[in-house]
């Protein structure tokens, strides 16, 4: 399925915020990335875009012009730390009239569930963004309970 | 360097209201402005834009008139059922426009896209380009 992780076709901000919050309690209280004390301004680099669904979770980072090789991803202790270097060289004689492009180092902490299983880690990169999937322990999945 | 916080910060993609009203009804209500790096050497002008998530098939770069218009639309993989908690980026839809100038060939643009950064390079016209002025003696 292709789409994209948010709730927000239209701009109906309200929307989202209802959604935020039942998600919230939903999963046990899973801070969303742009709630928790760790949470970072909204223009921070890179953009993350978060979202869970039965098996997994799924954070998307919008890290363009990187080489994969140099992106540092871990987790632990529920903590998906995201790092490296975006270098943008401009050529020295050139008349610079925008620089909006973030340069230089880069670190984000997104806090994953309490079922989030850290040896299940996943990460790929692709046209820019860095999608990181971490499966979420059995148990915690929904049951159906079948009534005798 | 703080071990929780950010390093740095930028200047904001902030979604924007589109104008279009109910005849352009095409146009997606919210647009992300790529921010570009943008600087001009001897040879012409070059355009660097974050658009990650774009592939070549979804970029389109219109050049009309004096004008020069960058659009694309971004696509991710979403597993099945799965419900957004979080979104720094709030749209899938990337659009900026420049006024180009006189002097700049629009014939011969280059455009090259990478990982989600489109770099466009934009000649000068020949006779546009610096020429060393001799000064005589005499």
């Amino acid at each position: 399925m292709f789409g994209f992780p948010t709730s927000f076709e239209g701009g109906r901000f309200d929307e989202f915020r209802r959604l935020e919050r039942e998600l919230d309690e939903l999963l046990g209280r899973w801070r969303a990335p742009g709630s928790g004390i760790r949470s970072v301004a909204r223009d921070t680099f890179p953009p993350v875009n978060a979202g869970v669904s039965a098996d997994q979770v799924d954070v998307y980072l919008f890290a363009p012009g990187l080489d994969a090789g140099q992106i540092d991803v871990t987790v632990q202790n529920n903590l998906l730390t995201v790092s490296g270097e975006r270098r943008i060289d401009l050529p020295e004689q050139a008349n610079v009239y925008r620089r909006e492009r973030h340069a230089g180092a880069f670190r984000r902490v997104v806090t994953l569930p309490e079922d989030a299983d850290p040896d299940r880690v996943n990460a790929a990169y692709r046209d820019g963004i860095l999608h990181v999937t971490v499966q979420r322990r059995e148990s915690s999945r929904p049951r159906r309970v079948e009534i005798q | 360097m703080n071990d929780q916080q950010e390093v740095t910060t930028r200047s904001a993609t902030e979604p924007q209201a589109e104008t279009g009203g109910p005849d352009a009804p095409q146009q997606p209500e919210w647009t992300l402005v790529p921010d570009v790096d943008i600087y001009e050497d001897a040879e012409g002008i070059v355009v660097q834009a974050d658009m990650p998530g774009v592939s070549r098939e979804r970029l389109d770069i219109q050049v009309n008139k004096d004008s020069l218009t960058i659009e694309g639309e971004a696509r991710i993989d979403m597993p099945e059922g799965m419900e957004a908690v979080s979104a720094d980026i709030r749209s899938t839809h990337y659009r900026r426009s420049f006024v180009l100038s006189a002097e700049l060939d629009t014939d011969k643009i280059d455009a090259k896209l990478g990982d989600g950064v489109l770099t466009l390079r934009i000649p000068k016209r020949a006779e546009a380009r610096p020429r060393k002025i001799e000064v005589s003696t005499g």
